[in-house]
């Protein structure tokens, strides 16, 4: 405990832990959003697509911005989405392996563009594979101050579209009846992953930020039937493992910010798993019983009155 | 010889994920492969702190049991209600951050680094050789993947019908008597094989596109399962030869291009496959259009 009053003592690492807290709240939000969709490996897809685009925005520019990689991963992520949208609808492939078709390929060209960054004289391009894994720490200020803004914007537009990104989740053609630019809409929030990705490339790298869209999404599921308040939850559990993983990360050394925050999540969808209030394990155990025990009840009365039918006759 | 070498190793990985790869996509089960390539990490890092080499067999013992773990982990989410989609994503993230910590804490102990697990060291192969009774036998990982590809091959030829019923109908398969759940974390753990013993050439992560891309690739190109196995390798060893040149060319890495080039073959098969390509379905719709003019028109 007092390694964190000393973290926060760090005005720098402050920022940080600020950082990585809006992060995991935004990510939280939107991800709860593609879960209901049933895309959550969408988001996994969409972060593996999105080096390509880095690179390419680097060799372009040669400056290590986050406006710069947000340009490029949106417009490599929009055409991994399309490219997903394609192949599941003009070949006969299903969606899981047009997922993983573009996930790959994409990955592939990134890691090829990253070589030929490393073997080329681009000048300042150490530490771009440090975006891989993510490292928190090394974040300056003005990487944080971006960061952040960027978080609050997605939660805020969240919040706006919080209806429409409702009605999108559970019946899209019931939104396309009521005359709402499902399409639109869809693509938007698929951009909102895409940007979540870029914001949190840093903090937890491209490999894992996927589990941040996905893990605090399927815990906060266990605890609630209503839409708000799993966002709500699942936001703050995100909120919870990326201030967990960046504590954990930052008072040991040669820990990258991103595998913490990974197992932070998964602890969190472990507990929920078991004490969930309705689906969780125990809940489902103590109903089965419940319900054993009823059964058992009943079927003495029924057999007592049987026998008292019998006596009767 | 270098050159032959890293051809070897790369067609024979072909060979490997090629095979298992088809039944993945058969059974659209194409992202479990890649939950399985992410989740043998934790398993080849402890198999490696352990033995303190790259090459063992408790090596591949240990991928084995992870990536089972993993499968089984899968199921068992399923089971307690969490949607498909989302239980691949929560296992696999979890385990390669498992995978991921206990590198970068013992990284400075052991010669074992982490690029070389993510995207592999094909270029390097030939170095690693393998020396029995004082005479060069050739690189490790060659004899590695043949051994695999041979295991492989052996098992699917063995039990070709049992798999190719419990792909196309495991309804059917599970009512006329066979065990389905065997021959699921049969071929689980053939992929998961595969994943580990091609893991030090093209990494943990793109070992999904040799599994998933050629399979896909040859799925648009033929209805038959035998063809289908046979294109996939052959689409997988001519990604191999495209990429290796343009990784030659390019200065960049060889993996990258490998599986870059099998990506572009898959668009070229999506395009042009005279079965199940875009082209030729607007053709044939094209011509079906006329026929059904044709007569109407007197």
């Amino acid at each position: 405990m007092t390694n964190f009053v000393a973290m926060l003592a760090d005005p720098n690492m402050r920022w940080i832990f600020t950082g990585c807290l809006l992060l995991g709240l935004s990510c939280g939000v939107i991800g709860s959003f593609s879960y209901l969709r049933k895309q959550s490996l969408a988001g996994d897809t969409l972060a593996h697509a999105a080096l390509p685009g880095i690179c390419i925005a680097f060799m372009l520019t040669g400056v290590k911005s986050i406006g710069v990689f947000l340009a490029g991963a949106a417009v490599s992520g929009l055409i991994a989405t399309f490219g997903i949208g394609y192949i599941t609808r003009h070949s006969r492939l299903k969606q899981d392996a047009a997922l993983g078709i573009v996930l790959s390929s994409f990955f592939g060209l990134g890691i090829v563009l990253l070589t030929f960054i490393q073997h080329g004289n681009y000048g300042n391009q150490s530490g771009l594979d440090k975006f891989l894994f993510g490292q928190a720490a090394a974040m300056v200020g003005s990487d944080v101050t971006a960061m952040s803004a960027v978080c609050l914007v997605l939660v805020a537009v969240c919040i706006l579209l919080f209806k429409q990104f409702k009605l999108i989740s559970f019946d899209p053609g019931f939104a396309k009846g009521l005359g709402y630019p499902t399409a639109l809409l869809e693509q938007l929030l698929m951009l909102l992953v895409v940007v979540a990705v870029v914001a949190g490339v840093q903090a937890v790298g491209v490999v894992l930020i996927a589990a941040l869209l996905i893990t605090p999404a399927v815990s906060a599921r266990y605890w609630t039937n209503r839409l708000g308040v799993m966002v709500a939850l699942s936001g703050a559990f995100g909120a919870l493992s990326g201030g967990l993983g960046t504590w954990v990360s930052s008072s040991v050394s040669n820990l990258p910010t991103g595998p913490v925050t990974v197992l932070a999540a998964a602890a969190l969808f472990g507990v929920s798993l078991l004490l969930g209030p309705q689906r969780g394990l125990i809940a489902k155990r103590l109903v089965r019983l419940r319900a054993k025990r009823r059964l058992r009840l009943e079927g003495e009365v029924r057999e007592a009155e049987r026998v008292k039918g019998e006596a009767a006759l | 010889m270098s050159d032959f070498w890293i051809l070897l190793t790369a067609s024979l990985v072909s060979v490997c994920c090629g095979i298992v790869g088809v039944f993945l996509v058969l059974r659209k089960m194409a992202m479990i492969g890649d939950a399985i390539s992410h989740s043998v990490m934790p398993g080849i890092v402890i198999a490696f702190l352990l033995s303190g080499s790259r090459d063992s067999l408790l090596m591949m013992f240990a991928a084995l049991v992870f990536g089972l773990i993993a499968t089984f982990l899968i199921g068992l989410l399923q089971q307690t209600g969490v949607q498909a989609d989302a239980s691949i994503g929560v296992v696999f993230t979890s385990l390669f951050a498992v995978g991921v910590i206990l590198v970068s804490l013992f990284a400075r102990q052991v010669h074992l680094d982490q690029d070389a697990i993510l995207y592999g060291e094909i270029a390097f192969v030939h170095w690693n050789v393998w020396e029995w009774n004082g005479i060069d036998m050739g690189p490790k990982a060659v004899w590695l993947l043949g051994v695999t590809a041979a295991v492989i091959a052996a098992v699917i030829g063995l039990f070709y019908k049992q798999f190719k019923l419990c792909a196309f109908d495991p309804a059917l398969a599970a009512a006329i008597g066979i065990p389905t759940a065997l021959f699921h974390y049969l071929l689980m753990g053939l992929v998961s094989m595969a994943t580990v013993s091609s893991f030090e050439s093209v990494g943990a992560i793109l070992v999904v596109g040799m599994l998933i891309i050629p399979a896909s690739t040859a799925y648009l190109l033929t209805d038959r399962l035998g063809v289908m196995i046979g294109l996939s390798v052959a689409s997988g060893i001519a990604a191999s030869l495209l990429g290796y040149g343009a990784a030659v060319v390019l200065d960049a890495s060889i993996a990258g291009c490998i599986v870059t080039a099998s990506g572009l073959l898959f668009v070229a098969a999506l395009l042009f496959s005279p079965l199940h390509g875009v082209i030729a379905r607007k053709l044939r719709q094209r011509k079906l259009a006329a026929d059904h003019r044709a007569p109407a028109s007197p």
